[in-house]
């Protein structure tokens, strides 16, 4: 990134809700059902066919709206967004243009050690489209299939602010946004399963100009690192035209995971020109103060409430807080564990060290893990009394991670247990001083080295078993005492 | 007042009409009078009139979050052209 420019972004994040059937019909939400078999004729468009509201969506978005410290306005209403394209069996989408249920929120991230707040223009609901499927090569097929089951699923659209000024700030305020939704309860958040989606807005210009620059919207950016990527890229290529004198074009450019490249998806320039109007088919939304109260008295644990729980109660660093919040999941996996451990940073530590990596290794979330939280406990416990070391521990971890075995079994049948009796270790000990009088001769002449090769043997001899710390005593004694 | 022909040209795209030319300029004269018919509107006072959201003066009409069963596959597909394997068979749109 070069110092005489910078990157302004604004982010559009798509959440799929928490629903058991869609947003205008009671067909099935859920995920994964053979194609067209959760579809109906509301759904699929058919003529002559009325929506009808389901409550819960607008009770999921008034939570996020609450979440995301946005105002929400006593009255909202759906309109048609009209364009052709054979997800959209009825021509329009339905969704909300100048009346959203959400507006003027605002979110605080928090990038190496400064806080930052970025605002939030508005959540609006409204209903997914279909999906297109194409059979065999798709640059020579003539075919596409479609799929409507995802049709009518209720969607929020969160727009943010162009306040973000960094790749890191995006990814922030999307790790951020996330961690919210999923505390609020309101969506899965599966970026895989697309049921978070996120597009990016980069502009790039010199730094104290005032205008923004022309701006791309990317699409298709499917994990967090595709959109550190993405917006990385994107900005480089805005620098490189505005400094060889290019003019840029206002477009629509998608993410190519492949290449790690955005590439142009629209080749004529057509102005958006969607001709929303009001959505004669559906009522107009009152909602009363009494039914955002009733929504915010219920509330459960957000994110930074914990993060202060688990700094002041148990004296966690902020860091350690920050990444153990990330999910509801991670944070009852931790509160589980300190029912049964008293030691806060030990086991935050290991989720956030070797457990962690774990997850990132296998692409898996906390909750998909067969590690449980008494497993965990109990295999600290085994450090704690000595029958395991820290470095077995990893191995115990590891196994308990991919065949879910509680660490007693997979201690016993591993035979990881650390040897920690005196007699058999001093035995040990004095056998390879006597067999090595040269390296002693080494360490009495002030060679540290020496040291580690004797305790390297110790550990050899009982194939990394040997209780380290007490190897070192009664080598360092042993040593000593040699004349 | 008629509509341009580029205007008539733009709002056939959106709408997916191919148009002849004579069928241009006799569009552009027919929506401009659509347009000066609507216009009349604009000369009714509306300072301290509230904007209305919809022509109904109910609100809140909702369903609950229960599945209902869909409507059978077969039954859903049986007007579409073109099937394969279950789905809507389409031309492919890039």
């Amino acid at each position: 990134m070069s110092k005489d420019y910078e990157v302004v972004i604004g982010l559009e994040v798509h959440a799929e809700l928490k629903t058991q059937t869609k947003i205008f019909c009671s067909c099935s939400t859920a995920f994964g059902a053979e194609p067209n078999t959760q579809t109906c004729p509301i759904c699929a468009g058919f003529p002559g066919v009325l929506p009808v509201l389901n409550k819960k969506v607008v009770d999921l978005a008034i939570t996020t709206g609450l979440a995301l410290n946005c105002e929400i306005p006593n009255i909202c209403k759906f309109d048609r967004k009209n364009y052709f394209y054979p997800d959209s069996p009825k021509a329009y989408q339905i969704s909300q243009f100048d009346m959203p249920i959400c507006i003027n929120g605002y979110l605080d991230i928090d990038v190496e050690g400064r806080r930052k707040r970025i605002g939030i223009n508005r959540v609006h609901m409204e209903e997914d489209a279909g999906k297109l499927v194409h059979q065999g090569d798709i640059t020579t097929t003539p075919f596409s299939l479609v799929d409507l089951n995802r049709c009518g699923i209720p969607l929020l659209e969160i727009v943010s602010e162009p306040d973000m000024r960094s790749a890191q700030e995006a990814r922030a305020y999307m790790e951020k946004l996330r961690a919210m939704l999923l505390f609020a309860g309101v969506s899965d958040c599966k970026m895989q399963e697309g049921s978070l989606r996120c597009d990016a807005n980069v502009s790039v210009r010199p730094i104290g100009q005032v205008e923004f620059g022309t701006r791309t919207e990317i699409k298709n950016l499917n994990s967090f690192r595709a959109l550190e990527r993405a917006i990385e890229y994107e900005a480089a290529r805005h620098i490189e035209a505005i400094k060889g004198g290019e003019t840029l074009v206002q477009e629509t450019r998608t993410w190519d995971e492949e290449k790690q490249l955005t590439r142009s998806m629209r080749s004529k320039e057509e102005a958006h020109d969607y001709r929303y109007f009001p959505e004669p088919d559906l009522l107009p939304l009152k909602i009363s103060q009494e039914w955002v109260n009733s929504i915010r008295a219920a509330f459960p644990e957000m994110p930074e409430q914990a993060q202060k729980r688990l700094v002041e109660e148990y004296g966690l660093p902020e860091y350690d807080a920050q990444i153990l919040t990330l999910t509801p999941d991670s944070l009852a996996f931790f509160d589980q564990c300190l029912k049964q451990y008293p030691d806060a940073k030990t086991i935050s530590n290991w989720m956030m060290g070797e457990f962690n990596r774990l997850l990132n290794q296998n692409n898996m979330e906390i909750g998909e893990s067969k590690v449980t939280a008494a497993g965990l406990v109990q295999m600290l416990k085994s450090i704690d009394d000595g029958t395991i070391s820290g470095k077995m521990a990893k191995m115990v971890l590891e196994e308990m991670f991919a065949t879910g075995n509680c660490p007693e079994v997979i201690i016993r049948e591993k035979g990881l247990v650390q040897i920690s009796d005196e007699g058999t270790l001093l035995t040990l000990i004095d056998d390879i001083i006597k067999t090595n009088p040269k390296v002693v001769e080494d360490y009495k002449s002030g060679k540290e080295k020496a040291f580690g090769f004797f305790a390297g043997q110790i550990m050899k001899a009982t194939q990394g078993q040997a209780n380290p710390t007490l190897v070192n005593k009664l080598l360092k004694d042993r040593l000593n005492h040699i004349q | 007042m008629a509509l341009t022909i580029k205007e008539v040209e733009h709002v056939a795209l959106l709408a997916r009409l191919s148009l002849s030319e004579d069928e241009k300029v006799k569009l552009s004269q027919q929506l401009g009078a659509i347009l000066n018919y609507a216009d009349t509107l604009n000369t009714i006072p509306t300072d301290n009139v509230e904007p209305l959201t919809h022509i109904l003066s109910v609100h809140n009409v909702f369903r609950a979050d229960e599945v209902q069963p869909s409507m059978p596959r077969e039954e859903m597909l049986a007007n579409a052209p073109l099937v394969e394997a279950g789905y809507y068979k389409v031309p492919k749109i890039m």
